[in-house]
């Protein structure tokens, strides 16, 4: 049984607009001591796919479909349920590790509460936990700096502290909502390395949520390409990185700066907006801004169809080796035949 | 990037009595507050004359002299009664305000972790005695149970719960969509854990201030509701009180009515002076700029 297995998850949201679909039929399943990234443009719907998975999305919210954990389904539990789990068996890091710590408490608190409220230990020994696991993520003399408060610390810390927090009670899950995007680049290797360690130390499973395809393609073995709400393309990191079949991924792709590419040669970009998720037409969500639109893109939503996976390398682990690559493109078959042409 | 100091805390403390010595109001509202309190702390220990015992002979004294401010209409010490007067203000102020903060601020804080309907009944609930003038219903709960400090406290007090229940809850929901109240959220915090550890001390300092200021209101209120005879009752000394019988007595005797009134208007000005000063010593934002 896999750990968790989300199927066709949908998110409404009401906005002033009226209702909008923020989140369209992402299915996705993920074993013990696998990753996952899911990476996209702002707004594509990633960062609710990530407070679906931690029960945490607004109360307004509707939400459909299926996510179970362990076969238990999630979507339906009580408030009081939900508080078991997070901290506990769901785990999340997020953003902005600056503003992500409380600033009236001490950060030997905030990372002692959740030992304290899920595995019951008493105040001295969560504070010595504490110490152990701020000192596994790397903060200098842990044990003299649990009284110091989050402003004490650079953002590179903070977000050490955070994953300390995250990883406090041993979680089966951990997402991490862009847990670089506000760091410097130098911190961010750093950091996304100790997760991978972490990750593979503790056999968690990663949803790793990134705009970044480079954080992407070095720390996750499977992939989920969102744009307007739903699913794109997905499959093994390797696959979809090699093939690109659905447009949006090659734009995507395309609009990454290269290391080596001719100075004052201007960056692709994917021209027009993300359409706002109140009136995404019925038809494909990037019918709008991609270059080989029909009109039938407008008009007919794309059904996931499965691909033929060239041999590629074992991934690192057999966790997520059975994972198909998919993709939702009415024409992708008809681009790819029309450039190898 | 942060320079640490050894121990934060004194250091912390240190620059906040270095940064209040600076702020002019605040002394000044602090000096005035504190001369309330030593006013009516003084009184239980000494007073200058009798405020309960009358003397015709000694009636209606100019200032000066035996009498510092002179005597009223029945002889008795005007310094005196200043002085007690005090202990009613502070009485009403403190116990008033504590009754409808800890209620007011209870159910900001419930409607703020609950919203959706509990949040809804709660805030129109408060807005409904919002749309009653908090003196004229206080006249009218002290008309119906009867004159008195205790119908006037509760009167008032009852008047201080919207108001707080509505600072509350604003600020809190501020609060409420912080990030670290979702990361506490993540780490499986309940609803109610993080009213008190994550919501409650990060807005202690708005309520501290409103207290203030609240505190001002109800001297204000207590004033008005002796003045008409609703509030202390003689021969208990108050400055409502002895407002109301100085003005039989305006042309004789008016500085009978300032007395009173100086020591009504500075106790009220200095509250709220201490309760801006607090507002911008407290304020995070001010803190770290200095």
């Amino acid at each position: 049984m896999p750990l968790l297995e989300v199927s066709n998850l949908s998110i409404q949201l009401q906005t002033r607009r009226g209702p909008a679909q923020a989140v369209r039929d992402v299915s996705f399943t993920l074993e013990r001591g696998a990753t996952l990234g899911l990476i996209g443009e702002s707004g594509c719907g990633k960062s609710l796919t990530a407070l679906a998975l931690m029960g945490l999305l607004p109360e307004h919210a509707q939400v459909k479909g299926s996510m179970r954990l362990d076969g238990q389904e999630l979507l339906g539990l009580s408030e009081r349920r939900w508080c078991a789990l997070r901290g506990n068996r769901l785990s999340m890091v997020f953003q902005e590790p600056m503003s992500a710590l409380n600033p009236v408490h001490s950060i030997g608190r905030q990372v002692a509460e959740p030992l304290r409220l899920h595995l019951g230990l008493s105040r001295d020994q969560a504070r010595a936990r504490a110490t152990e696991l701020l000192e596994r993520v790397g903060i200098a003399q842990a044990a003299q700096r649990l009284d110091d408060y989050p402003h004490q610390f650079s953002g590179g810390q903070r977000q050490r502290i955070m994953i300390a927090m995250a990883l406090a009670c041993g979680p089966d899950l951990l997402v991490a909502d862009e847990p670089t995007t506000a760091l410097d680049v130098t911190v961010q290797q750093r950091i996304l390395d100790l997760l991978q360690e972490l990750v593979a130390e503790h056999s968690m499973a990663l949803v790793l949520i990134s705009h970044d395809l480079g954080v992407i393609a070095q720390n996750v073995e499977q992939l989920l390409v969102m744009y307007g709400g739903s699913v794109v393309e997905s499959g093994m990191t390797e696959a979809v990185f090699a093939r690109r079949a659905h447009p949006y991924t090659r734009r995507l792709f395309a609009a990454r700066p290269q290391l080596g590419a001719p100075a004052r040669q201007h960056l692709p970009t994917i021209a027009g907006t993300v359409p706002e998720l109140v009136d995404i037409p019925p038809g494909c969500p990037f019918a709008g801004r991609c270059g080989y639109t029909k009109e039938y893109c407008y008009v007919e939503r794309p059904q996931p169809r499965m691909l033929q996976v060239p041999s590629l390398p074992a991934p690192a682990s057999l966790a997520s080796w059975r994972q198909p690559h998919v993709v939702r493109c009415l024409r992708d078959e008809a681009i790819a035949a029309g450039e190898s042409a | 990037m942060n320079t640490r100091p050894e121990s934060a805390a004194p250091a912390r403390a240190a620059s906040f009595a270095r940064r209040a010595l600076q702020h002019r109001s605040f002394v000044l509202g602090a000096l005035l507050s504190g001369l309330l309190l030593a006013a009516a702390l003084l009184s239980f220990a000494w007073t200058p004359g009798s405020a309960y015992e009358m003397d015709m002979e000694a009636a209606l004294q100019g200032a000066g002299g035996l009498h510092w401010l002179g005597t009223d209409a029945f002889g008795r010490d005007v310094a005196a009664q200043i002085l007690i007067g005090a202990r009613a203000s502070i009485a009403v102020g403190l116990i008033a305000v504590g009754l409808g903060m800890a209620l007011g601020v209870l159910l900001g804080l419930i409607a703020a972790a609950c919203r959706g309907w509990v949040e809804e009944i709660l805030m129109r609930l408060a807005d409904f005695t919002f749309a009653f003038p908090a003196l004229l219903s206080a006249i009218m709960l002290t008309a119906v149970f009867g004159a008195g400090m205790v119908n006037a406290i509760i009167a008032i007090g009852i008047f201080n719960i919207p108001t707080f229940a509505r600072i509350t809850r604003a600020s809190a929901n501020a609060i409420w969509a912080r990030d670290y109240v979702l990361a506490a959220r993540a780490c499986g915090k309940s609803r109610t854990a993080i009213t008190l550890q994550h919501v409650l001390p990060n807005i202690a300092s708005v309520l501290v201030v409103q207290a203030t200021i609240q505190f001002a209101l109800a001297i204000l209120a207590e004033a008005a509701l002796s003045y008409l005879g609703l509030g202390t009752q003689p021969p208990q000394p108050s400055w409502g009180r002895m407002l109301s019988e100085a003005q039989t007595l305006m042309f004789q005797a008016p500085l009978l009515a300032v007395w009173p009134g100086v020591a009504i208007a500075l106790s009220v000005l200095g509250l709220n002076l201490l309760g801006d000063g607090l507002r911008d010593l407290l304020d995070p934002r001010l803190a770290r700029e200095r």
